[in-house]
């Protein structure tokens, strides 16, 4: 009852976040200089060109009028033409959206089993020389910007070793096998970037709930080190666990831009910096949709998945 | 966890469009040029092999965004990337040639009236689109019509701007009437923006008569063409398939080239080339085209409308070292015009203007300036002109000069400092003949005189030169109008920048053009796989 309550109110608040989102990128967008007839046309700019164009991509009419238009047709399903190419902006958005999970997905795969399992291990072993190791690894790999650990992974593997592609373009044409094998690089690079976060705050969260009265409990019972942590430990350290891997599988969606350029990889990231550059707001908005909707889910589930780990969450005094 | 984001961002160059100024400026840039083009040892070999048909060729190439079209008359188009692609489904009523001479493409011959005002091309025969309907002159109006009139948004409407009316004279006949006449106008009409398309399409979407069918374009990404059956081209088009991948990231379109995974790539980055020559497998297209890097002074307002101010910044440059320091020598030093030497009209005979300390001084002095003069520079001109202004910076101190550099961000940077502000760098493309180039950037009443300089000889000479139709004559014009504008104009120009393409060894033929990178971006058509 409570969860319904909490996934409802939750709800109705994820909408207007984004709605309050589309009107932010709006008027971002507005306030930058020139517009898209302008962008798009740049040096070749004759006014006759540029008033023609603003002409035939309604930049003329009222913000506000163009604004409320654009929610209206978004409400309904139609995400309306690319004011810079010309094409419908639905299949483009279902390629891109595809790669930027399939990638993120991939990654996620791999970075949140072993960001827990390497969390917890340091817990267990905390104060010991594996527990350093860990720890200075990982932060080692989350201090290096993401297009430095992309090249490092790109000469040794692509180019010494010649394991894996330098591109990491997918395309409809290729099985499965080829397509995880091209995203490799890609996926281990994002690995690097998100796993010290949630390792770190696994082990913090472990290590917090270990000074609980009620762990003294369980190991004078006699339980061993390991059941203490897996079972009485852990589990109560799922919420904090569970927001920090929501965040970091948001990055893995919507942060992801240089990754994409390093590997020349399709994705979300690069399509929405060519958009904002050219202006085209269409494209600006519904990318900016989806990423806020992604913060919005993830956290939401967080959330859920924290009182469902969590009796007395369900019951708040 | 957004570290390292924004240096990241800016250090690939991502935060302008990648070739931005190339792409807003392609526009009126018939972006070719003539002559000589500069290869390294061996090339001249390909020339004598025999043409192997089959293969697949795959390249990486720089400046594609997803912001891309087909369409040719819509605004913006011209990105290296679009350009390339254009020239793989499309043919244009006049090709530029490898030596940079307009020949016969869809036009197979021309005929020229007095004062150059009417041209009559000759349509060529039995030459059909990719939907299979035959190619005639009703698509060769349409296709240049739809770059005219008032409700156009191509790029190409400026550089249409003079012609009078296009008619068609019969199936395979088609009058062009220039205002005021134009003996370049062949030139113009080799201009990637005036493709031929089928008349009665309303969208464009790749039907051309070229020498690949388009198979999948997915804009910024991917391209994928497979040769045309019924090319009516002899001798060209050998390969069976052709593929273009987006990789605007430098570091990651070198290590596909060198990994084997493309075939060929576009604009090598000058200082890794060196190391790039060295490694087996690979050669290095250098080709001299008509593009340069150029400092601009606004002449028409304090404190450049003083000739001496010109002057001494002009003997106060060492263009030599720009060139070397900058490019790493690939590329030729300039000499305050924008006519390369592989153009026609070059006048070999103008003397190199060189840094002359003394004269500089001389000239800064009579020019009574004082102060530091605010010299504005942004990567959207070119990646190393953050580098050039330095550089100017410390040559011009040696004169006693004080520049100060002004960083501008990339945004804006065309909209609001070129043409407006008094001192900063910018670049041109470069355009096939001298009256294209003075007529675009340095006539006093043209749209982009960056400068805002007027001479009212170099303008009077300009409009006597179009019409001029003998050639010694006209030869003496321009050499006149170079030697005035090196004397007095408001542009620098340290130097022409070569164009430069990594290449697997498996791709052959003469692969070098003044006009374009990757073979004047007809790579697809010219190479063949061994």
């Amino acid at each position: 009852m409570v969860l319904t309550r909490l996934i409802a109110k939750r709800l109705f608040g994820a909408l207007v976040t984004l709605w309050f989102v589309t009107v932010l990128i709006f008027l971002a967008v507005e306030c930058l200089p020139g517009d898209a007839a302008e962008a798009l046309l740049g040096k070749d700019a004759t006014p006759v060109a540029v008033e023609n164009l603003r002409a035939e991509l309604h930049l003329n009419d009222p913000p506000v009028e163009r604004y409320v238009g654009w929610l209206g047709r978004v409400a309904v399903g139609d995400l309306g033409k690319s004011l810079t190419t010309n094409r419908p902006i639905a299949p483009m958005l279902a390629t891109r959206l595809s790669n930027t999970l399939f990638l993120a997905a991939t990654a996620a795969a791999i970075a949140v089993p072993l960001a827990i399992i390497l969390g917890l291990v340091s817990a267990l072993y905390r104060g010991t020389r594996l527990d350093r190791v860990i720890s200075v690894l990982s932060l080692a790999s989350i201090s290096f910007p993401e297009f430095f650990v992309g090249y490092i992974l790109l000469v040794v593997f692509a180019l010494n070793l010649g394991w894996f592609p330098v591109l990491s373009g997918i395309n409809p044409d290729m099985g499965l096998g080829e397509q995880l094998h091209r995203i490799v690089l890609p996926a281990l690079t994002l690995v690097c970037l998100v796993l010290a976060y949630m390792m770190r705050m696994t082990r913090a969260a472990v290590i917090n709930v270990l000074s609980n009265p009620y762990i003294e409990m369980a190991e004078l019972k006699g339980c061993s080190r390991r059941e203490i942590i897996v079972r009485h430990a852990f589990v109560n350290a799922v919420g904090p666990v569970a927001n920090v891997v929501a965040l970091s599988l948001a990055y893995l969606v919507v942060g992801v831009v240089v990754v994409e350029v390093v590997f020349t990889y399709p994705g979300l990231g690069q399509w929405m910096v060519d958009s904002v550059s050219k202006q085209d707001i269409l494209v600006v908005q519904i990318c900016g949709l989806i990423f806020g909707a992604t913060y919005i889910g993830l956290n939401l589930t967080a959330d859920i998945v924290a009182v469902l780990f969590n009796p007395k969450l369900r019951h708040p005094r | 966890m957004t570290s390292g984001f924004g240096k990241g961002f800016e250090g690939l160059g991502l935060t302008g469009d990648i070739g931005r100024r190339q792409l807003l400026k392609a526009g009126a840039a018939v972006g070719l040029g003539i002559g000589a083009s500069a290869l390294l040892p061996g090339a001249s070999a390909f020339a004598a092999e025999v043409p192997k048909k089959g293969g697949r060729l795959k390249l990486g190439l720089a400046g594609g965004q997803t912001t891309n079209t087909l369409d040719q008359a819509r605004g913006g188009f011209g990105s290296p990337v679009e350009r390339t692609i254009n020239y793989t489904l499309y043919n244009t009523l006049v090709e530029i040639a490898p030596n940079g001479q307009a020949v016969p493409e869809i036009a197979e011959s021309w005929d020229i009236g007095p004062g150059a005002k009417s041209w009559v091309f000759n349509i060529r025969k039995g030459v059909t689109f990719h939907n299979g309907k035959e190619m005639t002159a009703d698509d060769v109006v349409h296709s240049l019509r739809r770059h005219m009139g008032a409700d156009t948004k191509s790029g190409a409407a400026g550089l249409l701007k003079e012609i009078e009316s296009i008619e068609k004279v019969d199936k395979h006949q088609v009058r062009v009437q220039h205002a005021t006449g134009n003996a370049d106008l062949h030139y113009i009409l080799s201009d990637y923006h005036l493709a031929i398309v089928p008349a009665e399409t309303t969208t464009v979407d790749g039907v051309g008569t070229g020498g690949y069918v388009l198979q999948t374009y997915e804009p910024g990404v991917r391209f994928v063409a497979k040769r045309n059956p019924n090319y009516w081209k002899e001798g060209r088009a050998h390969v069976d398939e052709v593929e273009f991948v987006v990789v605007n990231d430098d570091a990651a379109r070198l290590s596909a080239l060198q990994s084997g995974e493309v075939h060929g790539i576009n604009r090598l980055d000058p200082k890794t080339v060196a190391l790039l020559g060295r490694a087996p497998g690979l050669r290095i297209i250098n080709s001299a085209g008509t593009a340069y890097y150029v400092i601009n002074m606004r002449a028409d307002r304090a404190p450049f409308d003083n000739k001496d101010l010109r002057l001494a910044l002009k003997y106060a440059i060492n263009r030599e070292q720009m060139l070397d320091r900058l490019l790493r020598g690939y590329g030729t030093v300039g000499n305050d015009h924008p006519i390369a030497k592989s153009m026609p009209f070059f006048d070999a005979k103008l003397p190199q203007r060189t840094q002359d300390l003394d004269k500089a001084k001389f000239h800064f002095k009579k020019s009574g300036h004082s102060g530091a003069l605010d010299l504005r520079t942004s990567t959207a001109a070119f990646s190393s002109a953050i580098d050039m202004a330095v550089l100017l910076k410390m040559q011009a101190a040696e004169a006693g000069i004080d520049i100060n550099v002004v960083r501008e961000p990339q945004d804006g940077y065309w909209e609001n400092v070129w043409r407006s502000k008094e001192f900063m760098i910018s670049y041109w493309t470069g355009r096939a003949v001298p009256d294209q180039i003075f007529t675009t950037a340095y006539y006093s009443k043209a749209a982009w005189n960056d400068t805002h300089w007027r001479n009212d000889s170099f303008d009077s000479l300009l409009l006597a030169a179009r019409t001029e139709l003998d050639n010694a004559k006209r030869a003496g014009m321009y050499a006149e109008m170079q030697a005035i504008m090196q004397d007095d104009s408001g542009a620098i120009v340290p130097m022409f920048n070569n164009f430069l393409d990594g290449m697997r060894d498996a791709v052959k033929g003469d692969l070098t053009a003044s006009n374009m990178e990757l073979a004047g971006c007809r790579i697809a058509e010219r190479c063949w796989l061994a």
